[in-house]
């Protein structure tokens, strides 16, 4: 059957020049995240977009259309914060992007603007089936950036991406203080200071804009007129904090201001549960397989059932890693949350329609539903048994891989 | 299927043998009473797997192994019920770090350390090793890290609950604490003077050391009994000359195929017996690893980078040194992956290409024999020590926990005891609040 699947995938490159490529995906098993899992399915792929997801019996191939075949087909997966692309495979200070420390607070740093598609850490983890990564700027500086959302394939960025100013990406804790005594922030203390003032001159510019005398609008200023956009609630904020006391502090802050959080790795979630649940705010937890040590020493990879059993929306995510391994592969992340307390379901949503729902795009992907981008990803077996291979990966009806992975 | 234990009254011999043994070594509590599980899926690694086997233990051996028709129970001996579970070896990891992370791995004051020892080190008290056992680990080789040529001396510990560092301790036959000698070579080491800067010089600062050991070793031998025409005792050099006769073991952290070939070379020069550890590209030389008879222990990631070096890892290099004939085991080099995933790594390798009974060799046997200790360890064979792991199901899937490891007949890891699931898992109180040391990101060591 793996030599089958090898050979038609193969197949399916031959036409991967066009979008326009009509598909069909067989599967024995076909998780659409929008209904219950389809025993013995197919995906109807037209024009890069699902025509029609169903049961084999009621759906008809057309004679023209490039059949594949998987044990278990997913939707894409969606890696909810990753820097692949940016922080590069080599750790050489060429392709080492990830994070900028000329300033702590810099929201008007795009990821967009050097995010590199032909590294080759993306081309892994689309070959083990990841087909949109939210990616960008590493924790370590109280406002490092805006990330982006992108997908794996094509090269073309402008044609991959998603979301080119996704979130502000910030970080409280350790990671984000200065090693230097003298230089600013040194503390947790007047790291959150620090943003406090940051955020208050931008309510001031802010209201400044919207002054009805043009003659008396402020000068166009990219830092503060970015943070406007948190204030707004267009752009969220996206905080990597790890420890309880500083989740309670981003919390505040969230309150005094009125922007949007995305929380961010949040290692001590089961300490502080209630009041993230009160918050509303969705949740990307820690790479299930981080090291448990300094700010994280608390993690757990249990504390993804904790938040799924607290109704708290959530997704897992490869994070950033400053040596080995580059990248993690959320595929893996999230087989370890199914083996801790997820069911496979929920560890499959934590990686494919939970993500996209956070970061506002489950409208494109996420799921396999009529209308939705035809991202797929498929399987020789359960995808998160460590002996399973990825067989094959669509993004918008087009085979991107065929490594049996 | 063939019996594994001898008859009831060898049984009894051994019984008495094992006995004798047990008191000669020093254990923490040694284990007195007979205990017998049964009804278990039993993977002995030598030997096919029984359905329903029996196992049965007393005073931190195995006193015999086999299906329900070839082992006979003896009256009162305690049985534990295992229908469901499966039986293996305690898992044997042959580099890691547990229990360095508040003392430091890399001596950066210099690039050749022999005489350094882990032994002087390792805090048996960090949680690491709670979730090494929490991973089935049972015995490992602590080593320093690779952030000079010659880190140090290793130490071979079995993962016992014990006070001190001496409660887990091995010795050699030759009465000396179990151990090899960490070497490292590509960019980890590489560094300002008195460091290399360039791979030839760094294969030259090792060459001249060992050519100085040679001398050491050979005075020794000419002064013979006569003290005062023996060399000043040279702590170092000392340690070097135990590589020299073999008795200690190298174990080389390598990663590029030029790298692989190097330590090759000086192995050839020099006759040290020889582990390879990490081998990201041996995929590219297994046919000359082969030739050389080295066993080699391999690093799974889950991606390629993190350095140049380390770019064209692939998780195919376990299964196309197999199929060359290489003695493959793995290791977590924790913290670099997790010493509660070990068995993750022999899943990976098998996704790429290793047979499973490859994979699960790897992690047991095999690793064993990279450190001397597969008479002791490594199977589970009649005489053997009893380290084995209950797990709930097949070892190589990411459903199946751990559920107790045992060493020498004692239970250290027992999932349903909430305080050892939470090493399992993590959480409030399980990890480490100092930052994991990942040698040697950036600038050859200094992290």
């Amino acid at each position: 059957m793996f030599r089958a699947i090898a050979m038609e995938v193969v197949g399916g490159l031959l036409i991967s020049g066009a979008l326009t490529a009509q598909v069909a995906v067989r599967g024995d098993r076909i998780y659409t995240l929008t209904g219950p899992p389809i025993t013995n399915g197919v995906v109807l792929i037209q024009g890069g977009k699902i025509e029609s997801v169903g049961a084999s019996a009621s759906v008809t191939i057309p004679s023209n259309y490039k059949v594949l075949t998987a044990r278990v087909v997913t939707p894409g997966l969606v890696d909810a914060h990753s820097t692949v692309g940016v922080s590069g495979i080599l750790n050489q200070k060429q392709d080492q992007d990830q994070l900028d420390k000329s300033a702590p607070i810099q929201p008007e740093l795009r990821a967009v603007d050097s995010y590199n598609s032909l590294d080759p850490l993306v081309a892994w983890v689309r070959n083990l089936g990841v087909t949109t990564v939210h990616t960008g700027h590493a924790p370590g500086a109280l406002i490092s950036g805006q990330t982006l959302v992108v997908k794996t394939w094509p090269q073309n960025l402008e044609q991959a991406m998603l979301v080119p100013e996704s979130t502000f990406a910030c970080t409280i804790g350790p990671d984000a203080l200065s090693a230097a005594k003298d230089k600013a922030p040194a503390t947790i203390a007047k790291a959150i200071a620090m943003l406090r003032s940051e955020l208050v001159k931008a309510v001031d510019y802010q209201k400044k804009l919207a002054k009805t005398d043009p003659e008396k609008r402020p000068a166009r200023d990219l830092h503060l007129e970015s943070l406007v956009r948190a204030l707004e609630g267009k752009q969220p904020m996206l905080f990597t904090v790890q420890r309880h006391q500083e989740i309670l502090a981003v919390l505040r802050l969230a309150r005094e201001f009125g922007f949007k959080v995305i929380l961010d790795g949040v290692a001590d979630a089961p300490l502080v549960l209630k009041e993230i649940q009160e918050s509303g705010f969705p949740v990307i937890l820690h790479p299930t397989m981080t090291r448990p040590s300094a700010e994280n020493e608390n993690a757990s990879m249990a504390t993804a059932a904790k938040l799924q059993a607290a109704g708290i929306l959530f997704g897992l995510q490869s994070g950033y890693e400053a040596y080995v391994p580059k990248t993690r592969v959320v595929l893996f992340e999230g087989a370890i949350a199914a083996g801790n307390g997820l069911t496979f379901e929920q560890a499959l949503a934590a990686i494919t329609l939970n993500p996209a729902r956070i970061l506002g795009i489950s409208d494109r992907v996420g799921s396999l539903a009529p209308g939705k981008d035809a991202d797929l990803a498929l399987y020789d077996g359960d995808p998160f048994e460590y002996t399973t291979h990825c067989v094959g990966t669509l993004v918008s009806g087009v085979v991107v891989s065929e490594e049996v992975k | 299927m063939e019996p594994r234990s001898g008859s009831l009254k060898r049984w009894g011999v051994r019984l008495l043998i094992g006995l004798m043994v047990a008191a000669s070594v020093r254990c923490v509590s040694a284990q007195e009473r007979p205990v017998a599980f049964i009804g278990a899926r039993v993977i002995p690694i030598q030997g096919e797997p029984i359905d329903s086997g029996i196992l049965l233990i007393q005073g931190g051996k195995i006193q015999a192994i086999g299906g329900s028709n070839s082992v006979v129970i003896p009256p009162g001996v305690e049985r534990r019920d295992l229908h469901g579970k499966v039986v293996m070896p305690g898992l044997v990891d042959t580099h890691s770090h547990i229990g360095l992370a508040t003392s430091g791995s890399n001596e950066r004051s210099g690039p050749l350390n022999p005489e350094m020892r882990a032994l002087d080190a390792v805090d048996i008290r960090d949680p690491a090793l709670q979730r090494a056992r929490a991973g089935g680990i049972t015995t490992v080789n602590i080593m320093p890290g690779s952030g000079t040529l010659m880190g140090g001396q290793t130490i071979y510990l079995k993962l016992r609950q014990g006070r001190t560092i001496d409660d887990l301790l091995l010795r050699t036959s030759s009465g000396r604490v179990a151990g090899g000698l960490k070497m490292a070579n590509g960019t980890n080491p590489q560094g300002d003077p008195p460091f290399p800067g360039t791979r030839a010089k760094a294969a030259a600062l090792v060459r001249e050391r060992f050519v100085a050991a040679q001398a050491y070793r050979d005075k020794l031998a000419k002064a013979g009994a006569d003290g005062d025409k023996a060399p000043a005792r040279d702590l170092g050099l000392e340690s070097l000359a135990e590589v020299l006769a073999g008795d200690r073991v190298v174990h080389h952290h390598t990663h590029r195929h030029d790298d692989i070939m190097t330590v090759l070379r000086l192995q050839k020069e020099f006759g040290f017996r020889l582990v390879l550890h990490h081998v990201s590209e041996g995929y590219k030389v297994a046919q000359e690893i082969a030739a050389a008879k080295v066993p080699c222990s391999v690093i799974i990631v889950d991606s390629p980078g993190g350095k140049l070096e380390a770019r064209d890892m692939d998780w195919k290099t376990a299964g196309v040194l197999e199929r060359a004939g290489v003695l493959v085991g793995f290791h977590t080099d924790d913290p670099v992956t997790d010493s509660r995933l070990l068995l993750r790594s022999a899943g990976l390798a098998v996704r790429a290409g290793m047979s499973r009974n490859g994979a699960l060799q790897a992690v047991t046997l095999a690793g064993a024999r990279m450190l001397d200790l597969e008479k002791n360890v490594g199977t589970l064979e009649v005489g053997k020590d009893a380290d084995f792991l209950i797990l709930s199901g097949d070892p190589l899937s990411v459903y199946t926990h751990v559920e107790e490891t045992w060493v020498e007949g004692t239970r250290v890891f027992d999932r349903s005891d909430p305080k050892d699931a939470l090493l399992a898992t993590g959480g409030v109180g399980a990890g480490n609040p100092r930052a994991a040391v990942l040698c040697c990101f950036g600038n050859g060591g200094d992290q």
